[in-house]
C-alpha cells in the first residue's frame, strides 16, 4: 500500500508544480494579487508532496519491501541500513526522485527566504521553478517510476546494491552533486524572471548572487568528493579521467565559475549584464545537458546503449523546450539591455572579462571534446576517441594565462588602473613567488620537468598574489593587524577561492609529475623499496564481513628504516552478486599518499601488487574545499541579509 | 563472456546515474611485466594510458581487466620490447582498430575544431572587449546633438540659478 | 524598438544549441549504437596468417583460402552467448548456398568441435585462432563479428553482434550483392 501512496503524492506534486507555474503567472499578467501570492503556497505544498514520496521510498528500502521493482534490483536484506538508505539514489529511478526532491527543496528555500523581494518577482521565479519541476515529474512518472511493483510474484530477497556503491562516498557524493546541478536552476529562474520582466539590473545580480554561489559551492564539493571517492574506491589510483560523465559535471562548474565572477561585475558596476544572464542560462542548461548525456546513452561509455530510447528523447524534448525557449527569450529581451558603466582596458572589469573568456574557452574544449566523437561518426568520418592526452594538453595551455590573471586580478581597480602603480607589486609578487617555487622544488622535487616548474610557479604566483593583496588592502588605511580585521567577508571569500585554485594546481602538478607507480610481483616475506620507502609484504589473511569475504594483504611500510604504517589491502568478494572488488590500502599524508592494491595470485604463489607513491594528491581535493569555504563566506556576507533594503529593489532600476 | 571491468570515476557516476548493463567489477588490472630499461617502461606506461580498450568502451588498456585489454597490453609489451617507438605502436593499433583506439585524436576536417573552436572564441571575445572599450571612449568624448542641447540648457539654467 | 543586428547576434547561442540538439537527436532516432565500431580494414586485403583447421591440427591454412569468391567470415566462440543465438541463422544461410568461413576465436578446441557437432556446422572451412592473433590483425573486439569479403580477398564490410534475418535483409545482403 505504501508505495502506491508514494506514487500518488508524486502525481500530486506534479500537478501542484503545474499550478505553481500557471496560477502565479496568471496573477502577474492580470494583476490578481491572490494568484500572485499563491506561488508560495503551491511551492510549499509541492515540497511536502514530493518529500512524502521520498520518505516513503526511503522507508520501503529500510523495511526491505522487495515487491517494489526498484528496491528488489538495488538492495538486499544483508545490506547495512545506511547503505539501504543511500541505495535510494543508487540507480536511475531513485536518483531522479532525489533530483526532483532537491529541486523542490531549493524552490521552498527561495519561497521562504525572499521576503525582501517584490512579490511579483518572486512569483515569476517560483513559476519558472515550477515549470522545471513539472517537466521532471513527468519524466519520472512516465519513463522512470521508482514505485513500480513486481507483483504478484516478488523476490524473497533483492539483487543487492552494486558493491562499488557500498561505500561512504555514495551517501554524500550524489546529494552534494545534485544540490549543485539543481541549485543552478535558481539562478536560471532568476534570469528568466528578469528577462520576462525586461529588467536586468544590478538588483537582479545582487539577488542571484548568493543563490548561485550556494549552488556552485555544492557542485564544487560534489565533484571533488566524486574524484576522491573514485581514487580510493576503485583500485585505480586516478582522480580524473575526462570521461563524458565526468565532463558532464565539469561543464556546469566552468559556466558557474564564470557566472559567479560575472555576477560580481554586474552587481557592482552594472556592466556585462547580457553576458551574465547568458551564463546564468548556460550553467543550468549544461546541468540539463549532463543529465541527458548520462541518462540517454548517446555517448560511448560503459553504459550499454538504451534499447528503449524513450528516456533520451523525452529529456531531449524537454531540453529543447527549456533551453531553446530561454535562449530565444534571451535573444529578444537582452537586446534591450544597455550597459551604462565605463571601464578602461586596464581595469578589474577587463581582467574579469578576460578570465571569463578563458573559462568559457575551457568549457568549449570540454564540450567539443565530449560531443565531437558523436558528430564525427554521424557525418561519416568514423569513430574517434577524445581523452586524457587531448584534454590535459589543452588545459595545460589554458591554465597559464588564467592563473597569471587570477594571481594579480584583484590588484586591479574598477574602472581604470594606472599600470605604473602595478609595477612594484607585480615585481614583488614575481620575485617572491619565484623564490618560493625554487625552495619548494628543492625540498619536494626529486628531479625537474618544465611542466612541474611551470605548474608550481603558477600555484605560488597565485598564493603570493593573494597574500600580497591582503597585505596591501589591510595596510591601506590602518596598521596591518587592525586592517586585516576590517576586510569584508566577500574579500576573504575571493581570497579563499583563489587560494583553493592555487592549492589544486600545485597538487595536480606534483601528482602528475612525480607519482611513482609500480606493478610488481611480491611473495609473502619479500619487500620492495623506492623513494626512501620500504614495503614489506608480511602476510595474507582471510576476513569475513556481513556481506562479503576478503583476502587481506598486510604490508609494513618504513621510511629510511623508521616505521611508517601497517597497510592492509583487500580483495573482496561480495556474496550476493559474486563480484570481486579491489579495496586499496591508503596511507594518507599532507605531502604524499602511499597506495597499495592487490592483484591476482600468480601460479607460483606470489601476488601481483600495485604500489603507488602519490605526492601532494590530497591538495587536489583540499583546493576545492578551500574554494567552497570561500563560497560559504560570501553567502554569509551581511550584504545579503540586511533588512534595510528598500522594497521593490528587483524592479527599481531600468536597465 | 568477455569480462568488463571498470574502476574509475566514470563507473561510479554511471552506476549511480543509470542502469549499467555490463557486469562491472572493481578489480585492478595488475601485471608484472619486466623491462630492459626505464625508458621502455615509461613508453609502455604512456602507451597503455593512451590506448583505449575497444571492448570496454571508455577505459584505457592500462586500467581495464577485460580479456581484450589484456591482449592489447601484451601486444604493446611485445612491440615495446622489440624496440618499436610510441608512434609505431600507435600506428599498429590504429591500423587494426581504427582511430577509436587512441585517446589523442588525429587532425581531421572535423577534429580541427577541437583546437580552432576555443581559439576562435578567445579571439572573438577579446575583439568584443576592445570594441566595447573603444565605443565607450568615443561616447565619453562625443555627445550627440540631443545631448549637446541638453547640456547647453543645463548650463544656462545653472548660470541663471547662480546669478539670481 | 529592437536593434535587429543585436538580436541576430544574441540569437547565436540559440542557433548553436539547436544545431547541437539535432546532432544529439539523430542517433536516438536512428537507434544507432555508439559502441559499434566500423572496421579499420574496410577496402583492405585480409591480413596474412597461418592457422590450423579446427578438426585437424595438422591441416594449415593461409590467407589464400579467403579469396576467389564472395564469402562471409564469421568470428565466433563457445564462450559467447550471442554466437549461440546467431548459429541457427548461419546454418540457414549455409543451406541457401552462401559460402561461410568460420574463425573460432580464443576458445577451447574440444568445446568448439562439440558445439559444431551439436548445432551443425555451417562453415566450409573452420579456422582455429587459439591465441587470437588473426583476431588482433582483423581488429576483432568481441565475438560475434561477421566480415563480408569479395572475390579479391578484400574486406568490404564488418558486422558486429548478432547476425539475424533482419540485419541480413536490411543491410548485409545489399552489400553482399554489390560485391564482385
Amino acid at each position: 500500500m505504501l508505495p502506491e501512496i508514494g506514487q500518488f503524492t508524486l502525481i500530486l506534486a506534479c500537478l501542484l508544480a503545474l499550478l505553481q507555474t500557471i496560477y502565479p503567472l496568471y496573477g502577474v499578467y492580470t494583476g490578481h494579487q491572490g494568484a500572485i501570492r499563491s506561488a508560495k503556497m503551491f511551492t510549499i505544498l509541492q515540497f511536502v508532496a514530493v518529500a512524502f514520496s521520498f520518505v516513503i521510498l526511503s522507508y520501503s528500502f529500510l523495511i526491505n519491501d522487495f515487491s517494489v521493482d526498484y528496491i528488489a534490483t538495488n538492495s538486499n536484506s544483508a545490506l547495512p541500513w545506511y547503505y539501504r538508505l543511500s541505495a535510494v539514489w543508487g540507480a536511475h529511478e531513485g536518483s531522479l526522485l532525489l533530483w526532483v526532491f532537491l529541486l523542490a527543496s531549493w524552490s521552498i528555500a527561495v519561497a521562504l527566504m525572499s521576503k525582501r523581494l517584490p512579490i511579483e518577482s518572486v512569483a515569476r521565479v517560483l513559476a519558472v521553478l515550477g515549470l522545471l519541476a513539472f517537466g521532471f515529474y513527468l519524466f519520472v512518472l512516465l519513463t522512470s517510476n521508482p514505485f513500480d511493483r513486481t507483483l504478484p510474484y516478488f523476490p524473497i530477497d533483492g539483487r543487492d546494491l552494486n558493491p562499488l556503491l557500498q561505500d561512504f562516498g555514495l551517501i554524500i557524493h550524489p546529494p552534494m552533486l545534485y544540490m549543485g546541478y539543481v541549485g543552478f536552476s535558481v539562478a536560471f529562474a532568476f534570469a528568466i524572471a528578469a528577462l520576462l520582466e525586461g529588467r536586468l539590473d544590478s538588483a537582479w545580480a545582487k539577488w542571484s548572487r548568493p543563490w548561485t554561489m550556494a549552488a556552485w559551492m555544492f557542485l564544487t564539493v560534489g565533484i571533488a568528493l566524486g574524484s576522491w571517492w573514485a581514487y580510493y574506491e576503485l583500485g585505480w589510483g586516478g582522480w580524473w579521467f575526462w570521461d563524458p560523465v565526468e565532463n558532464a559535471s565539469f561543464m556546469p562548474w566552468l559556466a558557474g565559475t564564470a557566472l559567479i565572477h560575472s555576477l560580481a561585475v554586474s552587481e557592482k558596476r552594472g556592466v556585462f549584464k547580457s553576458w551574465t544572464v547568458l551564463l546564468a542560462l548556460s550553467a543550468f542548461s549544461l546541468s540539463l545537458l549532463g543529465t541527458f548525456l548520462v541518462r540517454s546513452g548517446v555517448l560511448v561509455s560503459v553504459h550499454a546503449f538504451a534499447s528503449d530510447p524513450t528516456r533520451g528523447l523525452f529529456i531531449l524534448g524537454f531540453l529543447v523546450l527549456v533551453i531553446g525557449g530561454s535562449l530565444l527569450l534571451y535573444a529578444v529581451q537582452a537586446a534591450k539591455v544597455k550597459s551604462r558603466g565605463r571601464y578602461e582596458l586596464a581595469s578589474r572589469e577587463s581582467v574579469l572579462l578576460i578570465n571569463n573568456i578563458l573559462l568559457i574557452a575551457a568549457l568549449i574544449v570540454v564540450l567539443l571534446g565530449t560531443l565531437l566523437p558523436l558528430v564525427h561518426k554521424e557525418i561519416g568520418l568514423g569513430s574517434i576517441s577524445i581523452g586524457e592526452p587531448f584534454f590535459n594538453r589543452m588545459f595545460t595551455i589554458l591554465i597559464v594565462p588564467f592563473a597569471l590573471f587570477v594571481g594579480v586580478g584583484s590588484l586591479f581597480r574598477w574602472k581604470r588602473q594606472q599600470l605604473n602603480d602595478l609595477k612594484k607589486p607585480l615585481a614583488m609578487i614575481l620575485i617572491i613567488s619565484t623564490l618560493v617555487t625554487v625552495l619548494f622544488l628543492l625540498v619536494f622535487a626529486p628531479f625537474l620537468t618544465w611542466l612541474a616548474v611551470m605548474g608550481t610557479f603558477l600555484g605560488f604566483w597565485i598564493i603570493v598574489g593573494v597574500v600580497y593583496e591582503i597585505y596591501l588592502r589591510s595596510t591601506h588605511r590602518h596598521s596591518f593587524s587592525k586592517g586585516i580585521t576590517k576586510l569584508g567577508n566577500s574579500h576573504w571569500a575571493m581570497s579563499f577561492g583563489h587560494l583553493g585554485l592555487a592549492v589544486m594546481i600545485i597538487g595536480i602538478t606534483m601528482t602528475q609529475n612525480y607519482s611513482i607507480e609500480k606493478d610488481v610481483k611480491l611473495a609473502v616475506g619479500e619487500q620492495i623499496s623506492f623513494e626512501h620507502y620500504e614495503f614489506h609484504f608480511d602476510q595474507v589473511k582471510g576476513l569475513k564481513a556481513q556481506n562479503y569475504t576478503a583476502t587481506v594483504g598486510v604490508f609494513t611500510v618504513k621510511k629510511d628504516g623508521d616505521f611508517v604504517a601497517v597497510m592492509q589491502a583487500e580483495k573482496r568478494l561480495y556474496t550476493v552478486q559474486r563480484m570481486p572488488m579491489t579495496e586499496a590500502a591508503i596511507d594518507e599524508g599532507f605531502t604524499r599518499d602511499l597506495y597499495i592494491a592487490m592483484g591476482e595470485v600468480l601460479p607460483d604463489g606470489a601476488w601481483a601488487v600495485r604500489i603507488y607513491y602519490k605526492p601532494f594528491i590530497r591538495w587536489i581535493w583540499l583546493g576545492p574545499l578551500l574554494m567552497a569555504f570561500g563560497g560559504l563566506l560570501m553567502i554569509c556576507d551581511r550584504r545579503y541579509r540586511s533588512k534595510k533594503e528598500p522594497a521593490g529593489v528587483l524592479g527599481d532600476e531600468h536597465a | 563472456m568477455i569480462k568488463v571491468s571498470k574502476f574509475n570515476l566514470l563507473s561510479v557516476l554511471l552506476l549511480l546515474l543509470g542502469s549499467v548493463l555490463f557486469s562491472t567489477n572493481g578489480q585492478a588490472a595488475i601485471d608484472t611485466f619486466e623491462f630492459d630499461n626505464a625508458q621502455q617502461e615509461k613508453t609502455f606506461h604512456e602507451l597503455t594510458k593512451l590506448l583505449r580498450c575497444p571492448k570496454c568502451q571508455n577505459q584505457n588498456i592500462a586500467d581495464s581487466n577485460a580479456e581484450l585489454a589484456k591482449d592489447l597490453r601484451n601486444k604493446t609489451y611485445d612491440l615495446v620490447k622489440q624496440g618499436q617507438s610510441k608512434e609505431q605502436v600507435v600506428d599498429y593499433m590504429v591500423a587494426r582498430f581504427g582511430n577509436f583506439v587512441r585517446y589523442d585524436p588525429p587532425v581531421t576536417p572535423a577534429t580541427i575544431f577541437l583546437w580552432l573552436g576555443p581559439l576562435l572564441f578567445i579571439i572573438f571575445g577579446l575583439l568584443v572587449l576592445f570594441k566595447q572599450i573603444k565605443k565607450q571612449r568615443s561616447k565619453t568624448t562625443h555627445l550627440d546633438d540631443q545631448e549637446q542641447q541638453k547640456l547647453q540648457a543645463l548650463l544656462q539654467k545653472h548660470v541663471k540659478d547662480t546669478h539670481s | 524598438m529592437l536593434n535587429k543586428r543585436r538580436v541576430l547576434t544574441l540569437l547565436i547561442p540559440f542557433i548553436i544549441f539547436i544545431t547541437g540538439a539535432v546532432f544529439l537527436a539523430t542517433p536516438l532516432l536512428k537507434g544507432s549504437d555508439p559502441s559499434k565500431l566500423d572496421s579499420a580494414l574496410i577496402g583492405q586485403a585480409i591480413p596474412e596468417f597461418t592457422l590450423q583447421d579446427i578438426y585437424d591440427e595438422n591441416k594449415q591454412y593461409d590467407a589464400s583460402i579467403l579469396k576467389g569468391q564472395k564469402m562471409l567470415l564469421n568470428v565466433w566462440a563457445t564462450w559467447c552467448p550471442t554466437c549461440y543465438a546467431e548459429h541457427t541463422y548461419l546454418n540457414k544461410l549455409a543451406q541457401q548456398g552462401f559460402y561461410i568461413v568460420g574463425m573460432n576465436y580464443k576458445d577451447d578446441r574440444k568445446k568448439a568441435i562439440r558445439w559444431l557437432k551439436d548445432l551443425n556446422d555451417p562453415y566450409k572451412i573452420s579456422l582455429f585462432d587459439k591465441s587470437g592473433l588473426l583476431g588482433l590483425d582483423l581488429g576483432v573486439y568481441g565475438a560475434p563479428e561477421t566480415f563480408l569479403i569479395d572475390s579479391q580477398g578484400i574486406i568490404q564490410y564488418r558486422h558486429v553482434g548478432d547476425l539475424n534475418e533482419q540485419v541480413w535483409n536490411d543491410k548485409l545482403l545489399a552489400i553482399y550483392e554489390a560485391m564482385q
